[in-house]
Parts: C-alpha cells; sequence; structure tokens
C-alpha cells in the first residue's frame, strides 16, 4: 500500500518536468544558444572592410580593448545617461505627486480611472510611431513651429533636428511621456500598501500633507523607489526605437544623441560581429549586475 | 522651523484639490494633445498643411487615407495584417505556454523545481538586444530569415509573463482543487486545460494584451530579420517612412500613415483600459 502510494507521488511529480518541457526546449534554443554565440564572437575578429571578408580570427580581447579605447563607446553611454536622467527625473517627480494624490483618501478626486486611463495611454502607443509623429510635429515646417511663430513666442522656425540639446531633449521628453503613467500606477499600488493607522496617526498629531509625505510616505516606499529607478535605468540602457526614428539612426547632430543599442545597431546591420559581440557582452554585464539587484529585491518581497 | 509648521497647517484641502486637478488636466493635455493634432493634420490637404496649423480638422482624412495608406508607396495595410498576425500569434504562444510553466513549478514537487524557478526569475531581466547577435546568426544558420517563426515562437519563454502567472497562481489556485480532480479521474494535462486555464482567465486576458502591445511596438529584432517588403512589420514601415525623401512626400499621408498605426491601438485600448491599467501592477518592469 505504501509503496503503492509512493509510486503514485512520483509519478505525478514527473509531470512537473513535463509542462516544463516548452519553456526549457525554447529558452535553450532561441535564448542560451543566442547568448553563448553571442560570447563567442567577442573574442574573434569578423567583419567586412568593403567587398572582402576579415575574419572570424581569434583574437582574445582585442575588440574590448578596442570598444574601450575609440572613445565611441564613452560618448554613446554618456548620450544614453543623459537621455535617461532626462526623462527619468521628471517622471518620477510627477508620479510621486500624482500617486499621492491618486492614494490620498483625504483629497477624494474625481474621474480617477479617467486620468488613470489618459496618463497610461502613451506607454501602449507604438514607440517608433510615436517618434515619427514628433519628428514631424517639430520639423522645421511642422506645426509646432507653426503655432510658435503665429503666438509671436519666435520670429523663424526653430530647428529642432538640428540642436543637440533640442534632439536630447525631445528623446526624454517622449520617454517621460511614455513611462510616466506606468510609474505612477506602480508607485501608487506602494502608497496603498501603507498601513492606514500611520496616517490617521500623523493627522492626529497635526501634521500637514507635506510633513506626511517627506516622514511616512516616502521612506517607507524606498524598496518600491529603487526597483522602478533601476528597471527604469535598465530600460534607459535599451533605449532605441524612439532616438532611432527621431534621427533616422544617425544619432546626429554630431552623434551627440546615439545611444549605446543604437550603436549595437549599426554593428549588426554592418556586420561586424567581433565589436557587435564585444558590446552586447558589456551590455549584458551592466545589466547584469542591475538585474541582480532588481532579483534580490523580487525575492525579498516574495517572502 | 517648528513653530512655522504650528501656525500653517499646511493647505486648506479645496486649494490642495484644485492644484490636483490642474496638474491632473495639464499632464492629460501633455498626454493627448499630439494625437489631437496628429488627427487634425491626417484630415488636411497638402495645400492646407503649409498654410501652417490650424485646431480644426479639415476634409480630405479618405483622401489622404486612401493616397497614403491604402495605394500608397509603402505596405501598410499588408503590414498591419502581418503586425497582427505575429502579435497575435506570439500572445496565445506566451500566455498559454507561461500558464503551464507556472503550473508546473506551482502544483509539482520535484528535485530541480527550485533551481528552475530561481533560474527563470534570474534571468528576467536580461534584454533581448544583448543577445540579438547571436540570435541573428542562429536564424540565418536555421534559413529563417524573412520568417515570422523567429519572432513568433520564442514567446513561448516569456520570465515576466511567467512570474506574473505564478503570482496570480498563488492567490487563485488552490492545490486541493488539483487533487479532488485527480480523484475524479481528470489526467494532468486536461487537468490544466479544462480546469485550470479557465481559473487564470483574468491574468491571461492582462498578459495576452501585455505580450501582444509589446510584439505589435516591437521594432529591434523584426527590422533585423524581416526584409522583404511583403513580410514587414508596422514599425518597419514607419521607419522606412522616416528614411523616405521628405520633400517628395505629400506631408497628409504621412500623417495619414501615422495615424493608420496608432489609432487602432488608442481604440481598442479605450475598450480594455480596465484591465490594463489594474494589470500594470504586478507586471511592471521597464521604463
Amino acid at each position: 500500500m505504501n509503496n503503492a502510494k509512493r509510486g503514485k507521488v512520483v509519478s505525478y511529480n514527473k509531470w512537473g518536468y513535463i509542462f516544463l518541457i516548452p519553456f526549457v526546449v525554447v529558452y535553450a534554443v532561441f535564448q542560451l544558444i543566442p547568448m553563448v554565440s553571442t560570447f563567442y564572437n567577442s573574442f574573434f575578429e569578423n567583419y567586412r572592410s568593403g567587398l572582402t571578408q576579415i575574419g572570424p580570427n581569434f583574437v582574445g580581447f582585442k575588440n574590448f580593448a578596442t570598444l574601450f579605447t575609440n572613445g565611441d563607446l564613452l560618448m554613446y553611454t554618456r548620450n544614453t545617461m543623459i537621455m535617461w536622467i532626462l526623462g527619468f527625473v521628471p517622471q518620477i517627480i510627477v508620479s510621486l505627486l500624482l500617486g499621492a494624490w491618486f492614494s490620498d483618501p483625504s483629497l477624494r478626486l474625481k474621474g480617477q480611472r479617467f486620468f488613470k486611463t489618459v496618463i497610461y495611454l502613451p506607454n501602449l502607443i507604438m514607440a517608433s510611431a510615436f517618434s515619427m509623429l514628433f519628428f514631424t510635429l517639430f520639423a522645421d515646417s511642422g506645426p509646432i513651429n507653426s503655432i510658435l511663430i503665429s503666438m509671436g513666442i519666435i520670429s523663424g522656425p526653430f530647428k529642432f533636428m538640428s540642436h543637440v540639446w533640442s534632439v536630447r531633449g525631445l528623446v526624454a521628453f517622449m520617454n517621460f511621456i511614455m513611462w510616466f503613467g506606468n510609474t505612477t500606477i506602480l508607485l501608487m499600488a506602494g502608497m496603498m500598501g501603507i498601513d492606514p493607522a500611520l496616517y490617521e496617526a500623523a493627522q492626529v498629531d497635526g501634521a500637514t500633507a507635506t510633513q506626511i509625505f517627506y516622514r511616512i510616505t516616502l521612506p517607507l516606499l524606498r524598496p518600491i523607489l529603487l526597483y522602478v529607478m533601476i528597471t527604469s535605468l535598465i530600460g534607459g540602457l535599451q533605449m532605441f526605437d524612439v532616438p532611432q526614428i527621431l534621427t533616422n539612426g544617425t544619432g546626429d547632430p554630431v552623434r551627440k544623441s546615439m545611444t549605446l543599442i543604437m550603436y549595437l545597431n549599426k554593428h549588426l546591420w554592418s556586420k561586424n560581429y567581433g565589436m557587435g559581440g564585444a558590446l552586447s557582452v558589456l551590455l549584458f554585464i551592466i545589466t547584469g549586475i542591475f538585474s541582480f539587484i532588481v532579483f534580490k529585491i523580487n525575492t525579498r518581497t516574495d517572502k | 522651523m517648528n513653530t512655522e509648521n504650528k501656525q500653517s497647517k499646511g493647505l486648506p484641502i479645496g486649494v490642495r484639490r484644485a492644484i490636483a486637478y490642474i496638474v491632473l488636466i495639464f499632464m492629460s493635455i501633455l498626454c493627448l494633445v499630439w494625437f489631437y493634432i496628429l488627427f487634425v493634420n491626417a484630415t488636411r490637404s497638402k495645400g492646407e498643411l503649409t498654410r501652417g496649423f490650424t485646431p480644426i480638422p479639415s476634409t480630405h482624412l479618405i483622401e489622404n487615407l486612401s493616397n497614403g495608406v491604402f495605394h500608397g508607396t509603402l505596405p501598410f495595410v499588408r503590414g498591419m495584417l502581418n503586425s497582427l498576425f505575429v502579435a497575435g500569434c506570439s500572445a496565445a504562444l506566451c500566455t498559454y505556454f507561461s500558464t503551464m510553466t507556472a503550473y508546473a513549478i506551482h502544483v509539482y514537487d520535484f528535485k530541480m523545481k527550485k533551481f528552475m524557478s530561481t533560474f527563470i526569475l534570474a534571468v528576467m531581466m536580461i534584454p533581448q538586444q544583448v543577445t540579438a547577435l547571436g540570435f541573428l546568426q542562429l536564424v540565418g544558420r536555421m534559413k529563417l530569415e524573412d520568417n515570422f517563426i523567429p519572432l513568433i515562437v520564442p514567446a513561448v519563454a516569456a520570465p515576466v509573463t511567467y512570474f506574473y502567472m505564478k503570482q496570480y497562481m498563488e492567490s487563485t489556485l488552490p492545490l486541493s482543487l488539483v487533487e479532488a480532480a485527480r480523484i475524479d479521474g481528470s489526467g494532468e494535462f486536461r487537468t490544466f486545460n479544462s480546469i485550470v486555464l479557465p481559473l487564470m482567465k483574468p491574468a491571461i486576458a492582462v498578459q495576452a494584451i501585455f505580450t501582444f502591445v509589446s510584439s505589435w511596438n516591437n521594432y529591434f529584432t523584426p527590422a533585423l530579420i524581416l526584409h522583404k517588403d511583403k513580410m514587414k512589420t508596422l514599425p518597419i514601415l514607419i521607419a522606412q517612412l522616416r528614411s523616405a525623401d521628405f520633400l517628395k512626400f505629400n506631408m497628409g499621408h504621412v500623417y495619414a500613415a501615422i495615424a493608420f498605426s496608432i489609432f487602432p491601438v488608442i481604440l481598442v485600448y479605450l475598450f480594455l483600459s480596465k484591465y490594463i491599467v489594474g494589470g500594470t501592477t504586478l507586471g511592471g518592469v521597464k521604463g
């Protein structure tokens, strides 16, 4: 009897493996193998020079050395980080503010569903189409320039696409518009999780809304804020669609809005697999470090 | 400083509420105004567009759609069908198999369980782009370029969706239910398909929408894999529109093409927003 029962249990649990087969097979084929071969490629010289194919020849860490010494990497990392920060700072400020208002019962805001629906909307819009839209709206003869001129703010069209900071600003602004709704909803969920007794106690003690925000909400929100910041940073490192479409892949003016993934994309198109591989490995390591922090946060909140 | 705080007990509630409404309305306008301008400009003719912007829509929408989208130089209709197909298949495969993976980890006890759940959680944040090089080579070796398979099948292994499904399962699927099904003689596979899947419907709906949208919007990978005109998805066509010589274009057609790629999503979103806005809290990953 005992034996039969144990046999039954074992036979059920083998289904655990069976149900895992699709995930494991697909993950191995489309993720693990590509990852290994990306790493492998980074140690080889493998590119096209005109019509002649150079390599693949094993060169050790030479690709990484080139990556670090030719100066492009530093500039593109700076560009990516600048555009991320320009978008993230307003995003977190606005999201904290809106989240606090939405979750504050004493405010009793009406039409919350409507506002949440509207601010979340840009997140679902195809980034490439949104970027294309901004390109046409902010073109030299586009509607924004025409509105600004008719309002008398500027006398002639402002060439948004020929100034470093207006291009970077537009990219950051688009990222801000696309992501602040998402962040607001994440932060709001965190704020709803705070024990209401704490707020009541603070109100009884005569604390103002500002004091409550800085002394109770912010400190208790720290883990979620950290989570939001790091996931946003990982997303920021992947910044591609918006600047790629806005600048037509050039990152102009003078490649000052070229991001790391646009750089990778360029190597992939020109089939420079050695340098592309080295860049991928580097990005993998950086996102790996950030992911590890997220992983730690997730496993902690799991318990 | 303390005395100051005691004197003024912060702003009165009415004022705070007014400020909140003003900021909310301002942010809503900031989100929507671009789409309004897009809509207005998509209805205007080439001549009207060169005369500067007016907020009143004109009457050339059908004409612009017809010449810019349906009979234009770029195959936008085909692109939309391709996008629909790829995103639809990805969403179906992703939700079905992610639920299955979550079920395996949630219900069964086996040696590799701990390792697998930790592994999936650990690889959750690895972005697609860093393995794109190897992926591209693999696709080339499998002769799957200009094919939708490399854009659809990888959706089976989606750590983020799995994570969401597992969390949902922990709160809604009691193990006793699975055991009851066993006693009634239901096979494991049947239990999963006819008892667990229906129970997971709300979570599947949310994740199907998110997977669909992210596949629909994806530009990086499809652009590297799809080269034939009739295989291209919408984001690739948008990029092609951007790189085309602008002076030759009728801007009304360009606006119509952008509107064609954006407005269907907005319409669908307005119907599904209840699920989407509620669903983000558990699955939010990037930004």
